[in-house]
């Protein structure tokens, strides 16, 4: 059984000029132990995507049709009550802001015990001594003194792995990373990482990783959905899918990310940007910057279909 | 979006939407509006004229108001001592507040948007003097400022001038008692526009900080200044109407509604209350709805809408 | 004039002390941020240099001291053989220099509209003047931007990322310059995105022989971009030189590290060596070299002494590895 199972999931917001669908019947799901990442460009719907599913939608947006089951249960009806058990003790986040993730007030290993013992049973001298330990384990320096620590005290990329720590202290079986690396330097990123890699390996704890840097993506994942208009566009294990992409869009954003290994005249760009979500096209959402546009692009939305390797949602593929 | 005017587009922004859907907007600046107009067309409106001393007619004087036994109902809210229709006399009292006010806001904005274009653009030592003399000010309640400054240019005034500018002695009173907290909300804003990249896209083209200031940082800080001036408003009506009272602001012969209800205070416990107590829920009445109206712009031009 | 910017040995000191009275309290010393130090460079006419490093080693400040938003400690900066402070002083000169900032969403003035915006170098050097002459030029730099002449009626915030840079580079060729800074132009902006204004931008420098300073943390984009490369750590250039060379054979052991720590998007199984560590304070650097306590080739002689530039083939780096052929 697939841990997390997202099926048909619709997300909008209710405005005064009509309602805008920013997710659009998504589907995909998690098995336990995989790190799953979701890439797009901004506005494609990859941390709403997050958001619906760990339950922190900002009103006016609501989840409007589909399901979320966690391990076979459908969370996303819950009420604020029932979710809180749930957020943290079996589903961890992991933001991008580590400054606006810790309070700034309390001490790491206090916020740490805290988290725990919310979700655990613990005594405050176990609970202590486990944050010590998860300290330890995401490579802080000196834990049983910086567990006394503020958050201020701590440089960019170590306040990222007391939120790691945070996140996976009470043990969840999955975490939600929403573009954890992009705050930090690039050789900060390598280790942040590679750490979070190896600390969920370790817990056997799944990952859905969100953000726009295909590199992260394609060290660090199993699999891969690209998402492109509140859609997912392409899905597949990671390899294939950044190798041998089928969708249009895929090819188009593979090829406009400059490599290191060599140089080319000119990037391959795809004309035109993303569709605001109120003028999303007829039919394929990306037909009118797609260079392999058929009729049939601009009539039908194409569901995801499997090809090879992969799923995509596209009329004419890539054979 | 179908609307293409000027015109056409703020009528359907979300300002318009909101301003439609609060009821305590919309019944406040009618409230404003019809005391506003009824003020400022006093002389066309008002049923009488209270300072023509020939129209008046000691004979008419202490009758109570028109819906009370007694009344006369050509003087809608009754007369005081001298026959004067206290509706009138309301009228061009409240069309003095508003001109004392609105012209001391004027001023006051125009000295505090300066310093704090200055102050916030400079920092430095012209900062640090600046904000030193606005935190003193700022130390001493308005109204004290303004009774101060009142007494000093009064005094410094040859008598047969004081008369005549009494008016702009007050104005210039309440003026520089309100100045600071402008200073002090456009430095803020200045100091967070400055390091914004375009202002120093036109620093690079080699544009002058007069320039910069002017053309670049003045608009984008008019914004939280101009709610906090609507709000001030009330207070300076209030300033204005305290010092009336207590006689240190405008004369008998040009009352404000201050003046109105200090005269009208002498014949509050003989029974004529309407003297006093027209006057008095007029103001109330004006001071609260541009204190709601001001709230209400306050949170509705609020950046988290964007 | 070959040359359009040269730096010569240029520093750049902050003064980040504490207020007086709490320092003299505290007995405390004067604290002083050494944001740029001694750093050289030239940039050949229509050729681009770039810029690349971590947060904290100065790039940003190079880039205002480069137009002049800065003035520097100590050093020179001559522009076409000019002393800058002196060039900026004559219009002729200054509007052959300008700038494109990192974020879209700060650089316009979000009260202008956009065909006032695109006008103003136009305006402020009196380039061209009566309102058709200017409307019209406004509308080629539109268009030359790949935007349509009508975009100049709206504001700012009616338009993405993208095309907000895509006016930002409108508005810093209006005046006709000769020579642009680019400070992280892309940084901001999504991989399809960035690609349309890398390939804008390449495109631009051919037609009108542009020389770009180009400033990024990004070494794949940089590698696309520039001609030459200088690497910056903590305020100093590490290695400088051909581009090309750089990526082919680096030598100084912080452009390694920089190399490896760059995701493997080809999936060509490079797997990334993470180093540990991170940058520390400008404020109080290591004494010696101050890559040392990050780097595997560290020696007692790196901990005490700074590195000077020492040659190797086309390429200069500031090692003492390198310099002792141990690297």
């Amino acid at each position: 059984m697939a841990l997390l199972d997202v099926e048909k999931l619709v997300v909008e917001f209710p405005g005064r000029r009509g309602t805008l669908r920013a997710l659009d019947e998504i589907s995909f799901s998690i098995e336990p132990g995989e790190v799953l990442g979701v890439v797009g460009e901004s506005g494609a719907g990859k941390s709403l995507t997050g958001a619906a599913i760990i339950g922190l939608l900002e009103p006016p947006g609501r989840i409007a049709g589909g399901q979320i089951l966690l391990e076979g249960k459908r969370i996303d009806r819950l009420t604020a009550d029932q979710m809180r058990p749930i957020r943290g003790k079996r589903i961890g986040a992991i933001f991008q802001d580590p400054l606006t993730t810790l309070d700034p007030l309390v001490s790491v290993g206090k916020q740490l015990v805290e988290t725990m013992q919310t979700h655990l049973p613990l005594s405050d001298s176990e609970a202590r001594k486990r944050a010590v330990g998860w300290l330890e384990q995401v490579g802080i320096p000196a834990a049983s003194e910086r567990v006394n620590a503020f958050p201020h005290q701590f440089s960019g990329g170590m306040r990222q792995r007391v939120v790691i720590a945070l996140a996976l202290c009470a043990e969840p079986k999955l975490v939600i990373a929403d573009e954890p690396t992009t705050a930090l330097d690039v050789s900060i990123q390598a280790q942040i990482i590679a750490l979070l890699r190896n600390l969920t390996q370790q817990h056997g704890t799944s990952v859905m990783l969100v953000t726009h840097d295909m590199g992260v993506i394609a060290e660090t994942a199993d699999r891969v959905a690209v998402m492109y208009a509140g859609r997912i566009a392409e899905i597949g294990p990671v390899r294939d899918v950044v190798l041998h992409p089928s969708h249009p869009y895929t090819e188009g954003l593979m090829g406009s990310i400059p490599q290191l290994e060599h140089r080319v005249e000119r990037l391959r760009q795809i004309d035109g940007s993303m569709p605001r979500l109120t003028s999303i096209p007829r039919g394929c959402a990306f037909n009118p910057r797609c260079t392999r546009v058929i009729d049939r692009c601009t009539l039908d939305r194409p569901d995801l279909m499997q090809h090879g390797a992969t799923s995509a949602a596209c009329w004419n593929m890539f054979s | 979006m179908s609307a293409t005017t000027r015109v056409g587009r703020f009528l359907d922004s979300d300002f318009v939407y909101q301003y439609c859907r609060s009821p305590v907007a919309v019944i406040s600046s009618i409230v404003v509006l019809v005391v506003a107009v009824a003020s400022v067309f006093a002389p066309w409106l008002a049923p009488h004229d209270p300072f023509n001393l020939a129209s008046l007619d000691l004979m008419d004087s202490l009758k109570p108001p028109s819906f009370v036994a007694g009344g006369d109902p050509s003087f809608p809210l009754g007369t005081d001592d001298q026959g004067r229709d206290v509706l009138s006399g309301i009228m061009y009292g409240t069309r003095i507040s508003l001109l004392v006010a609105v012209l001391a806001i004027a001023f006051s904005l125009v000295v505090g948007i300066s310093v704090g274009l200055l102050s916030g653009y400079a920092g430095g030592a012209i900062d640090a003097t600046l904000m030193r003399i606005t935190d003193v000010q700022l130390t001493f309640p308005s109204i004290l400022i303004a009774l101060l400054v009142d007494g000093v240019v009064r005094a410094a005034l040859p008598r047969n001038m004081q008369e005549q500018l009494e008016l702009y002695v007050i104005i210039f009173a309440i003026g520089i008692s309100q100045w600071p907290q402008f200073a002090r909300t456009v430095r803020g804003s200045t100091m967070v526009e400055r390091g914004r990249d375009y202002v120093m896209a036109a620093r690079v083209i080699g544009l002058g900080s007069g320039r910069i200031l002017l053309t670049h940082i003045l608009p984008n800080v008019l914004g939280p200044v101009l709610v906090i001036a609507t709000l001030n408003l009330g207070l300076a009506i209030l300033s204005e109407a305290a010092l009336s009272f207590l006689g240190v602001g405008l004369p008998p012969t040009q009352p404000s509604l201050g003046t109105l209800i200090r005269i009208g205070n002498n014949f509050l416990f003989s029974g004529e209350w309407w003297i006093t107590i027209f006057p008095g829920v007029t103001l109330a009445a004006m001071v609260l709805s541009i204190n709601l109206l001001g709230d209400w712009l306050r949170d509705a031009l609020n950046p988290r809408l964007r | 004039m070959s040359s359009v910017l040269q730096a010569i040995e240029v520093s750049r000191h902050f003064d980040v002390s504490r207020p007086v009275l709490q320092r003299l309290l505290a007995g405390e010393k004067k604290r002083t941020l050494r944001a740029v130090d001694e750093v050289s460079f030239d940039i050949p006419r229509a050729t681009t240099l770039s810029l690349v490093g971590e947060s904290g080693c100065g790039k940003s400040t190079i880039a205002r001291l480069a137009v002049g938003l800065y003035t520097p400690s100590s050093g020179e900066i001559r522009f076409e053989g000019h002393p800058l402070s002196s060039a900026r002083a004559q219009p002729g000169l200054r509007r052959k220099m300008n700038m494109i900032f990192q974020d879209p969403y700060a650089s316009l003035n979000p009260r202008w509209r956009v065909r006032d915006i695109v006008a103003e170098p136009i305006r402020a050097f009196g380039i061209l003047s009566g309102q058709k002459a200017i409307a019209d030029r406004v509308g080629e730099l539109l268009s030359q931007v790949g935007l349509s002449p009508a975009d100049g009626e709206k504001f700012p915030h009616e338009f993405s990322g993208g095309q907000r840079q895509r006016i930002s580079i409108a508005r810093a060729l209006s005046s006709e310059p000769e020579f642009l800074v680019c400070d992280e132009p892309t940084s901001a902006l999504d991989v399809s995105v960035q690609a349309q204004i890398l390939n804008l931008m390449r495109d631009l420098q051919v037609k009108f022989g542009l020389t770009y300073l180009f400033i990024s943390h990004n070494l794949a984009v940089v590698r696309h971009m520039s001609d030459r490369l200088g690497v910056m750590y903590l305020g100093r250039i590490v290695e400088q030189g051909p581009g090309e060379e750089i990526f082919r054979t680096p030598r100084h052991p912080y452009t390694r590290l920089l190399l490896d720590a760059i995701p493997d998007v080809a999936m060509v199984g490079r797997t990334r060596t993470p180093v540990s560590g991170e940058v520390p304070s400008p404020i109080a650097p290591p004494p010696g070299c101050t890559f040392h306590p990050r780097c595997p080739l560290a020696n007692d002689r790196c901990r005490a002494e700074k590195p000077t530039q020492t040659k190797a083939g086309d390429v200069m780096v500031a090692c003492h590895a390198v310099e002792e052929g141990r690297a």
